[in-house]
């Protein structure tokens, strides 16, 4: 019992990391079409920028507390400076070409902002830990657990309760679900798209940021922490289906609770998982669990 | 297309001779280039059926294992060996691998194969009592022909066995571009469902560019492998794969002489970019790669094709 209440927690707490860093890649593929591989650098940048404000605040002596305001504020600054200066400059000249040239362009701003990233912080350590000192232990079924864990549980229920509200009753959402199914008649009823496009994208950016500022406590920040988010991000969106919201969150689900298990029970295949539930769920629904099927060009 | 072969005849006749005259270094770079080249022909290959695949690195690292796993293993030498033992190795995962992923274009194709290649690259680090884990295998000297040399001569052998390879391979690609098999993948790139329709087999089309394309990065990986002394679990990882694509693009999707030009122009700017900006050199390259995108989508050897053309007309 102990251990399947022990598998649970991890695996929830492992889910809402996964949901945080995929979810902004969902949605950017969803209303944009395109598959950004500088989500990973875009998660980076995030947790670089955490960790930078969270040190900074913490050496002026400030009240501790607010270091956990410092985290979602950098997150923030970052995704709302980056998100418009990469989709504007770079991404909106290669609207209606191929996805291959798509994936090229932002496998192209992927290694420019890797260098960036280099360029604007060093290349030595960044340790924010002040956070997730800051919490402490719970304890629970006689283990314990950091209580920061729950924090980010806190963090994607509250990103994915806004995002899913944002987008199903707000105005603007709604618009962007038109989009989504429909962008030429959008644009036919008055959308302006190239604003859809704009605040979506800095959205998506906005995201896998706080992804990465909420992840930076955990870790020491170092170069190259994006590289595999982008993996694994991926397989979370296409285990949900490309595009979906709910998708996100339950392939997050799913990768969390079978990763979690074969941690406790089969360590030999934890690194492998990931991979075989993509494989597994991929040949029986290529689309994805809740992948919509397009109609083909003829 | 004769001169095409006449001008290909010349140009590995000079860097025959540019192996004796030109300093080690430059053949030791120009070798890890034609290797390279070889494997960023199977980006190519790939490409012309509309396909990217970010996981070329799979086959490459698996045949540069499978080399010195055969060297450690059975003591074998003998690079005529090595690279055949190499090249299978990649064709049969190739075959498993081609079964799940012939099914899938675009971002999932793309997608994809990354994941299994960094499938491969979990297992090599994780194995650490059969591959060395990060650390990697070391690769012993290889004979070519049975003739077996040591330092600077050993090298040499190694690029006249890269450049022969290369140039095989060129014909190879070359080859299969004007074959119906070839036509009927760029047909694949332009319109799948209308090739369906035409009563094409599009999936074993598919499956059969992959094929080819696996040989190809498997018989690069043997090749760096063999000049570079040691492989690591790095050449499975994900930016591997990215640099052939790279590659691919900056010489010109679809262009076999593109390909092999770009892979040289790569690896000396790579080592002097390495060497004087190490920590912008990535972000060099992202540049490059989205000026030739937006601004010479044919890739920098398109102006020399266009001007081959008008030779021709």
């Amino acid at each position: 019992m102990s251990q399947v209440l022990i598998i649970g927690v991890d695996g929830l707490v492992f889910a809402s990391w996964l949901f945080l860093v995929s979810v902004g890649l969902s949605l950017i593929y969803g209303v944009l079409r395109i598959l950004n591989v500088a989500h990973g650098s875009l998660f980076a940048v995030g947790a670089y920028s955490g960790a930078s404000l969270v040190v900074a605040y913490s050496q002026a002596g400030n009240w501790p507390w607010g270091t956990l305001l410092a985290l979602p504020a950098a997150a923030l600054a970052a995704g709302l400076v980056l998100g418009p200066l990469v989709e504007r400059g770079v991404l909106r000249w290669t609207y209606g070409r191929e996805p291959v040239v798509q994936l090229l362009v932002t496998f192209s701003v992927f290694l420019i902002l890797e260098d960036a990233t280099k360029l604007l912080w060093g290349v030595s350590p960044y340790y924010a830990y002040q956070p997730y000192q800051l919490l402490g232990q719970v304890h629970i079924g006689g283990i314990d657990y950091p209580a920061y864990s729950f924090l980010l549980l806190l963090v994607a229920v509250v990103a994915g309760g806004g995002l899913w509200w944002f987008v199903r009753r707000t105005r603007f959402g709604r618009v962007v679900v038109a989009v989504i199914h429909d962008p030429e008649m959008s644009v036919a009823l008055g959308v302006n798209l190239s604003r859809v496009y704009v605040a979506t994208f800095a959205l998506g950016t906005v995201l896998a940021a706080l992804g990465g500022a909420f992840t930076a406590p955990m870790i020491s920040v170092v170069p190259g922490i994006g590289v595999e988010v982008i993996v694994l991000a991926f397989a979370v969106v296409v285990v949900g289906g490309l595009g979906s919201l709910e998708g996100a969150a339950v392939g997050a689900l799913l990768i969390g609770l079978v990763r979690a298990a074969a941690v406790h029970l089969l360590p030999v295949l934890e690194l492998f998982t990931i991979y075989l539930v993509m494989a597994a769920v991929l040949l029986v629904r290529p689309l994805g669990l809740f992948g919509r099927v397009e109609v083909r060009r003829i | 297309m004769r001169r095409g072969g006449l001008w290909a005849l010349a140009a590995v006749g000079v860097l025959a001779v540019a192996g004796v005259v030109l300093p080690r270094w430059l053949v030791f770079l120009l070798t890890l280039a034609f290797a390279k080249g070889v494997a960023v022909l199977s980006v190519v290959v790939l490409m012309r059926a509309g396909l990217v695949s970010f996981g070329q690195g799979l086959f490459f690292a698996a045949a540069a294992y499978a080399a010195g796993f055969a060297m450690r293993g059975w003591g074998l030498r003998e690079a005529l060996v090595l690279v055949p033992v190499g090249v299978a190795v990649a064709v049969l995962l190739g075959a498993v691998v081609g079964l799940l992923v012939a099914r899938y274009r675009d971002i999932f194709f793309a997608m994809l194969t990354l994941a299994f290649s960094m499938v491969l690259y979990g297992v090599l680090i994780k194995a650490y009592t059969v591959t060395g884990g990060s650390d990697g295998i070391r690769i012993p000297t290889p004979s070519v022909l049975g003739i077996s040399r040591a330092g600077d001569e050993a090298r040499l052998l190694v690029y006249y066995l890269a450049l022969a390879c290369t140039a095989g391979s060129a014909w190879l690609v070359t080859r299969y571009a004007q074959a119906p098999a070839g036509y009927l993948a760029w047909a694949v790139r332009d319109n799948e469902v209308r090739v369906a329709y035409l009563g094409a087999p599009v999936n074993r089309i598919v499956y059969g560019a992959f094929l080819l394309a696996s040989g190809l990065a498997g018989l690069g990986g043997v090749l760096t492998a063999l000049n570079v002394g040691h492989v690591d679990p790095g050449l499975s990882y994900w930016t591997t794969s990215g640099e052939l694509v790279f590659v691919a693009v900056l010489g010109g999707s679809g262009s076999v002489p593109g390909a092999l030009a770009g892979a040289v122009v790569y690896e000396v700017l790579r080592s002097y970019a390495f060497k004087y900006a190490p920590y912008a050199w990535q972000m060099m390259l992202g540049a490059a790669m989205l000026v030739i995108i937006l601004f010479l989508p044919g890739g920098l050897w398109s102006p020399v094709e266009r001007w081959w053309r008008r030779q021709q007309a």
